[in-house]
């Protein structure tokens, strides 16, 4: 009898329901913002109903003028070509130094010493940085999206020396030999054997580096705010005071701030929820 | 032996170029900040050296006082809020349900957005949403972002939303490292439900449960944007966190040389915080 129920009971049906009501609490918020984005503010009564209920015309006014407002087209492509060039470069560059640091730090104690100095890194908070970052990228010329690049670079540097060095135990070194036999320097067998290999973590710190970039404020915040240029995040902050008590334009300026990275996670939501735990458990 | 120093120069010149880079941007700044801190600087115009003072005074200083406690608190409570509601989330999610996958993936939506967009938009949620539904049930609606008191839960609110999502995709992977004969051997033993999950499920998960707590009381310790999103600090200075104190009076409230003292401090207990927690759960690991 019992064996009967448990193959007749394939799924937890309470627990299923249960976890569809919680998600509650994910759709609420989305579901304001939309509706308040698309929303004119003559609709916008001091009820719950006014506020929440479906919008009478579905128009994007709103966001026609919050694209205006904000500068959008220019925030998005900030936040895109800092994101974009922060996940190549730390593609690049720390998986070159994970490659150097990972090979030779159980024989050298010098590497060693580099690693240790290196992960060290993610101790140090952007707090104790920030006021001389400001001072330093000034006095460098870089207080713009170059030196919010670097910085990044540099943040994000302990993190990925950790998750490049960690994936470099399980390739093994014959590969290398093979190849160094075959006449091959070590930075060529570093970028035609080793780099193609280290893909599936090339994919990781991809993943975990664009997400902390994309929303990442305080870093141009405090570099580049005197260079009048903005990423997307930032430019919600900046026209705080220009959207005033209008909140129908500032909901469909967040919405469009939220967009971008919602598409992203519709289309590769697979890569992301990998990236994201392999980033953190391992 | 030749070509063996060739490969020496390869990683030699793979490596320090990049290391010369993290110096100039982590380093530098970090001994600057180091230096700053014994100083009266402003941010701008000349500065004296002033020794220990900074230091002295941040420990008889009322507004770092209430930082640094409305900081720790905030990080103690939300992670413990967010790590219990994660792990039931994660066991519901890892159970025999249906829509598994679609279900895990909208839990996890929280994370991907922006902190200070989230911020923005829970803000208008307590200043208008909650007070109407309030004065709608016929009580006296008033913003919990207004009071003194109670601003701070609302920051809780919204740090755990996003917190609550990724901690929740870990545990998750932590449960799938359980093999199915483990509950298997402990029902033949008895072992249902409560004691099921705390002596077998928890002590084989604890990894997860460590990388979850350093991650958390790392995070909320440095929390910064849902503060400028929520209160920017108000009401009356009720919600100022360490990392919000620091930028405000030390970027342009011409306290440079004295905040730069409350980052290192800040940074000591970041690092007394970090390492002490690795080695609790470190010992608890190995007992296993």
């Amino acid at each position: 009898m019992k064996e009967k129920v448990k193959v007749k009971e394939k799924f937890n049906w309470p627990v299923t329901v249960l976890l569809i009501i919680g998600l509650i609490t994910i759709i609420f918020p989305l579901y304001m913002t939309i509706v308040i984005a698309f929303k004119q503010p003559s609709e916008m009564t001091n009820s719950v109903s006014g506020i929440l209920s479906l919008p009478r015309h579905w128009s994007l006014e709103n966001f026609k003028e919050a694209m205006r407002v904000t500068d959008f087209w220019r925030s998005l492509f900030n936040s895109l070509m800092i994101t974009a060039v922060t996940v190549v470069l730390s593609v690049v560059l720390h998986s070159m130094i994970g490659y150097a640091v990972g090979r030779n730090k159980a024989r050298n104690k010098k590497y060693n010493l580099v690693y240790m100095y290196v992960i060290s890194g993610m101790f140090v908070p952007f707090a104790i940085l920030m006021m001389p970052l400001v001072k330093q990228t000034a006095k460098l010329g870089i207080a713009n999206v170059v030196g919010v690049i670097l910085c990044y670079v540099v943040f994000y540097m302990p993190m990925n020396l950790m998750l490049y060095s960690g994936y470099l135990v399980n390739i093994p070194v014959a590969l290398e030999e093979a190849a160094r036999i075959d006449g091959a320097t070590t930075f060529r067998t570093f970028w035609k054997v080793i780099f193609p290999i280290m893909k599936p973590m090339h994919a990781t710190v991809a993943v975990i580096t664009a997400l902390s970039v994309w929303n990442d404020v305080m870093t141009p915040l405090v570099i580049m705010s005197g260079s009048g240029m903005n990423t997307l995040p930032l430019a919600q902050m900046t026209f705080q005071t220009q959207f005033g008590t209008n909140y129908n334009l500032a909901f469909a300026s967040y919405l469009l701030a939220l967009l971008p990275i919602l598409i992203f996670y519709i289309v590769c939501q697979k890569q992301i929820l990998n990236g994201v735990v392999n980033g953190a458990v391992k | 032996m030749k070509k063996m120093n060739n490969r020496e120069r390869t990683f030699a010149l793979m490596t320090i170029p990049i290391l010369i880079l993290f110096f100039v941007f982590n380093t530098l700044p970090l001994i600057q900040g180091f230096i700053y801190s014994f100083t009266n600087f402003k941010g701008y115009g000349s500065y004296n050296w002033v020794g220990l003072r900074n230091y002295a005074d941040l420990f008889t200083d009322g507004r770092v006082g209430n930082s640094y406690w409305f900081t720790i608190k905030l990080a103690l409570v939300t992670t413990v809020v967010v790590n219990v509601i994660s792990l039931i989330l994660a066991i519901g999610l890892n159970s025999k349900i249906k829509f598994k996958s679609a279900l895990r993936g909208m839990y996890f939506v929280p994370n991907i957005l922006g902190a200070l967009v989230v911020g923005y938009i829970f803000n208008y949620f307590f200043t208008y949403i909650i007070p109407a539904v309030i004065n709608m049930m016929g009580g006296e609606g008033t913003s919990i972002l207004a009071s003194t008191k109670w601003a701070w839960v609302g920051i809780m609110i919204v740090c755990a939303w996003q917190a609550i999502a990724m901690n929740t995709i870990i545990y998750i992977s932590g449960l799938q490292t359980v093999p199915e004969d483990v509950y298997e051997a402990g029902s033949i033993d008895g072992a249902t439900g409560w004691t099921q999950f705390r002596h077998l499920t928890f002590p084989l998960i604890v990894p997860f449960f460590s990388i979850n707590m350093v991650l958390c009381v790392k995070n909320f310790l440095m929390v910064f944007d849902q503060i400028m999103a929520l209160t920017k600090g108000g009401p009356a200075q009720s919600t100022e966190s360490i990392s919000y104190l620091i930028y405000n009076n030390g970027m342009s409230g011409g306290q440079f040389g004295f905040q730069s003292a409350n980052a290192v401090l800040f940074f000591i207990i970041i690092v007394v915080f970090s390492v002490t927690q690795l080695t609790i759960t470190g010992k608890k690991e190995e007992q296993l």
